[in-house]
């Protein structure tokens, strides 16, 4: 089974983020990027089904020339091979045509299944696997907790507000998965070295046939026309519980007509 | 005077959040998207809130498969009666639903938007809440998905016409069969993402059996019960009531943190939220950073003790 996993390199959630003051694109420059959190929960599921099918996992990932530290990162998870598409007109794309490069590399690889984190740490839309759906004609299964591969029938347990649905596809398909679907493991010194040696494809948009025009920010189909820090929320009253915290706190939620 | 879409998905908040918010932008229509019957049944309802039009799109197909056949018929009604703008609500449905209908028709998409303006300027805050941008759509019409708590929805009493909407939906729509959709019980607690207090415990709390000290503090006052990563993680509490960057984002009248450090994780998912009160036994934890009421202490002699003084007042 051929897998092709969508990686999306970001600025780390655990640290401040900004847009950058002139066009207000995510500031990629000043920050400390990392591979999507819940991207890495989409790697382990991929390895996990390449070991069970004895398949094959590509990483995809779309973005500047230092998203190859993310690549590698990825490889040393245990992955065979990678394919980077960078060019200097895709800076300050949209998600939708976003997912007209990534349909455009898609286009360019042999696959059964691709995975992806359900959605990303800093734009967070939850689009693009269905975009690619749309794009490429094949099934999406999304928000999947839990994925089995019967032969060429894909079905996932679906994480959704109320509860969870069991929705099923043929391959080929897109599937998105949440963080509760597993824990990824951790590259091995080996994993790491091996990733050093391991083939990274570079594309650019003339391999894909797409006219730079077509996309980066001239081209996004919508954009941030102003972006602010949100005033600061200041501290409030802190009291020490000596005995009459729950009291205070009551007395505090009444005030405030909680209670 | 312009028509503008709201995707109704029930008689719930959101739908009304969406119908108020729409006013301001133009005539507002609901659109319905589900099996035969789904709209009449939701039509009153619909029009208390402003909706003057409910085109019914039904058809067995849009339930039976996943997504895609929702997003085919709202791109051919969008194609259909050219509205000034679609809101959608921001669920994970209806992001998917939008992101769809931006590839089918080109069109450019905002999703998890707190506020519209009637240019089309939308509001979104991102990173966690610690950027508030304002952004349009740069092609097409302004096709936006709204987050939940945004707006307080008022009625504005209507009289509404349904109109039948043919569907036809592309087999290349129909590659996703629902085999089962499971509610799990809610029990008597307010939805998370709807309830105007949500009672949250993290670690601290210890275990599952001790959550049941969150659920009373929380049912006391009438609020949804939610968790941090870390104590999802820890078996604690489902994975489904988890509040922060990849759980749900709340954003309540009174947002109660207990035993809950306040990493960035848990934080992006809250901190939008009115008021807010942690307890926490670690006097150095972020959470009191951006707490309008912190206690330190241990929960499981504040919460009761708080819990027994409400009760007091309430005689």
């Amino acid at each position: 089974m051929k897998i092709v996993v969508l990686v999306k390199q970001v600025p780390d959630s655990s640290l401040e983020r900004h847009l950058s003051s002139d066009d207000f694109t995510v500031d990629r420059a000043s920050a400390s990027n990392v591979i999507s959190e819940i991207d890495e929960n989409a790697i382990e599921a991929a390895l996990v089904l390449a070991e069970e099918t004895g398949g094959e996992v590509t990483v995809l990932t779309v973005g500047p020339d230092h998203a190859t530290e993310s690549v590698r990162k990825a490889l040393s998870m245990g992955p065979d091979k990678a394919v980077h598409v960078v060019d200097d007109a895709i800076h300050g794309s949209c998600a939708v045509t976003t997912s007209k490069i990534l349909a455009g590399a898609l286009g360019k690889q042999e696959y059964d299944i691709v995975l992806c984190g359900a959605e990303s740490t800093d734009g967070g839309t939850q689009v693009m696997a269905q975009m690619l759906s749309q794009r490429l004609g094949i099934a999406a299964l999304t928000g999947a907790r839990k994925l089995t591969v019967d032969g060429g029938k894909i079905t996932v347990e679906r994480q959704t507000e109320d509860g969870y649905q069991v929705v099923s596809a043929a391959a080929p398909a897109i599937v998105s998965v949440w963080d509760s679907m597993n824990t990824p493991r951790y590259p091995s010194l080996k994993g790491i070295m091996a990733a050093k040696r391991k083939p990274v494809e570079t594309l650019s948009l003339s391999d894909l046939d797409i006219d730079p025009a077509t996309v980066g920010a001239g081209a996004a189909t919508s954009t941030v026309v102003s972006a602010e820090p949100r005033p600061p929320r200041g501290a409030g009253q802190k009291i020490t519980d000596e005995g009459s915290g729950g009291s205070s706190l009551a007395e505090f939620l009444a005030s405030e007509k909680f209670v | 005077m312009a028509e503008v879409f709201v995707v109704a998905t029930g008689a719930n908040k959101l739908t009304y959040e969406m119908l108020t918010l729409a006013r301001g932008l133009g005539e507002v229509s609901a659109v319905v998207l589900g099996a035969p019957g789904t709209a009449a049944s939701i039509a009153d309802n619909l029009a208390e809130y402003g909706a003057a039009k409910i085109y019914a799109a039904e058809d067995e197909a849009l339930d039976k498969y996943l997504v895609a056949p929702k997003a085919d018929a709202l791109a051919a009604l969008v194609t259909a009666k050219s509205p000034a703008a679609v809101l959608v609500p921001s669920t994970q449905e209806g992001k998917e639903i939008a992101g769809r209908v931006a590839v089918a028709l080109d069109n450019g998409v905002l999703t998890d938007v707190t506020g519209l303006e009637a240019d089309g300027t939308a509001t979104q805050e991102i990173f966690a809440g610690a950027t508030v941008v304002k952004s349009k759509v740069a092609k097409g019409i302004p096709l936006v998905t709204v987050k939940p708590n945004s707006v307080t929805p008022e009625p504005a009493p209507a009289t509404a016409t349904i109109e039948a909407v043919e569907v036809s939906v592309a087999d290349s729509s129909k590659l996703v069969t629902v085999e089962e959709t499971v509610v799990e019980p809610k029990g008597d607690r307010p939805d998370l993402t709807e309830a105007n207090i949500v009672v949250s415990g993290g670690r601290g709390v210890g275990s599952a059996e001790q959550f049941s000290v969150i659920e009373e503090f929380a049912d006391l006052l009438g609020a949804a019960v939610g968790a941090s990563r870390a104590a999802t993680d820890s078996g604690f509490y489902p994975h489904k009531f988890q509040v922060g960057q990849t759980g749900t984002t709340v954003s309540p009248q009174l947002y109660v943190a207990a035993g809950i450090s306040g990493a960035i994780q848990h934080r992006a998912g809250m901190q939008t939220s009115k008021t807010i009160v942690a307890v926490n036994k670690d006097e150095g934890a972020p959470i009191f950073e951006i707490a309008d009421y912190g206690v330190v202490g241990d929960l499981f002699t504040v919460l009761p003790q708080a819990g027994e003084e409400i009760r007091k007042r309430r005689g």
